[in-house]
């Protein structure tokens, strides 16, 4: 089966970088799945999981609090703020970040707007985070 | 001439010292080798974050109401200058140096009748900054007694610019730090980070025509999404290459101090042989004189 390159960094290394089949990212208006010669775009991720298909199956899964996604047709390149394999996540990691993030966002309730929503972001992606966790 | 057990004395707090630096310079290898190996691994995550920056900013360029961070507030009048400098001493010239370089620049700015705010990371930087312009400090940061800087770290600082323009507390700001060129080199460098230019979209001789991306959600709203983040990346680029040029420095000062003290130890060892040798001459012609006068 025909394969595009992913490659998959965060701030401190590459953590990855390999022929695939499929992706599966969690872009910002939904789910989205890149086959090899997908129309050029640039993407931002929110919180979810981003899963890779190599030989028929799906061979990795990491869950990512938000980046961006460059997809052109022969690569993909996610801009992860950072990244942990779905196996990894620990329920009592991601309830520690959604009360941290509901105190946040109450903080904010007087803040700007933009605050506002940057919490919010952050509260739904501590919640991708726990559905990941007890998905696994 | 210095007694005896003085010069001893001498020779080994001497000793001591060279062992001390020896290891400071060990050290500093090991872990010069460790901030380069962060710098390398850092690299491309930086290197697509232009890219998709160039194409971002070709699709946005033109747009009277491109973000803040971009364009900056359209003055020219109060200058943020961000320090970065070492935490530590012990590391030949290398925080005075950037910390001079931060001088000229704080007073070309003010003699071309701009205001200068300044925002210290790192502790050594601070100190020597504050002596002379501590009324323009607003902001310290440090992050001593962490044993591995990381993007975090940067985001922090880069939180905290954003919120001062969001403020409307400067209009430009550039960064200061010691650029890592190798590992005797650092050159203090000043990079304007706001208003920042978009790197150029690569030439298409060679990447071929240009790809139209499609954006989701709209160019602008990423590329307000992605300029903090650029922020933070090019803060945590100069952090590390400060931290690398920090252990480089340590490192050739290290060595600096160690050959020094060998060389004392000579020097020093000769003189405690000498004067020892003329105590038992000295000590002989009495005796000598003394069985002469029976």
């Amino acid at each position: 089966m025909a394969t595009f390159q992913l490659e998959f960094v965060s701030p401190e290394k590459l953590l990855l970088s390999r022929p695939v089949e499929m992706a599966l990212l969690p872009a910002a208006e939904g789910e989205m799945g890149v086959l090899p010669g997908h129309a050029p775009m640039i993407v931002a991720l929110r919180g979810g999981v981003i899963s890779v298909r190599e030989g028929g199956q799906i061979t990795e899964q990491l869950f990512v609090a938000g980046g961006f996604a460059e997809v052109t047709p022969t690569r993909v390149t996610i801009l992860a703020d950072d990244a942990t394999p779905v196996a990894q996540l620990s329920r009592a990691d991601a309830e520690q970040r959604i009360a941290e993030s509901e105190k946040a966002l109450a903080e904010a309730q007087d803040a700007s707007p933009e605050k506002r929503d940057v919490a919010m972001d952050r509260l739904l992606s501590a919640r991708a985070m726990l559905a990941a966790a007890q998905a696994a | 001439m210095a007694s005896l057990k003085a010069l001893r004395m001498r020779i080994n707090s001497v000793k001591s010292t060279r062992k001390i630096t020896q290891a400071m310079k060990m050290v500093a290898a090991a872990k010069l080798r460790r901030a380069q190996t962060r710098a390398e691994a850092a690299r491309p995550y930086a290197e697509r974050m232009e890219r998709m920056l160039a194409s971002l900013g070709a699709a946005v360029s033109g747009q009277p109401d491109a973000p803040r961070l971009l364009v900056g507030t359209g003055g020219d009048t109060v200058h943020l200058l961000v320090v970065i400098s070492g935490d530590r001493g012990l590391a030949g010239a290398f925080n005075t140096n950037v910390g001079r370089f931060a001088r000229t620049r704080i007073r070309e700015l003010e003699a071309a009748g701009k205001t200068v705010k300044i925002l210290a990371v790192g502790r050594k930087g601070a100190t020597f900054l504050k002596r002379e312009f501590a009324s323009r400090f607003i902001g310290e940061m440090s992050f001593a007694g962490k044993k591995v800087v990381g993007f975090d770290d940067a985001a922090e600082v880069a939180a905290k610019i954003t919120e001062l323009l969001d403020e409307g507390a400067f209009d430009v700001c550039s960064l200061v730090y010691n650029r890592f060129q190798n590992v005797i080199t650092q050159v203090p460098t000043a990079q304007q980070m706001i208003p920042g230019a978009l790197p150029a979209t690569e030439d298409d001789a060679q990447s071929g025509p240009q790809a139209l991306y499609e954006y989701e959600p709209a160019e602008d709203q990423i590329l307000a999404a992605l300029l903090p983040q650029n922020l933070a990346v090019q803060i945590y680029r100069a952090i590390l290459e400060t931290s690398a040029g920090f252990y480089g420095s340590q490192m050739t000062a290290m060595d600096n101090a160690t050959r020094n003290a060998g060389e004392m130890i000579n020097k020093l060892t000769l003189n405690y042989n000498r004067t020892r040798q003329a105590n038992i001459t000295r000590e002989l012609i009495e005796i000598i004189s003394g069985a002469e006068a029976l």
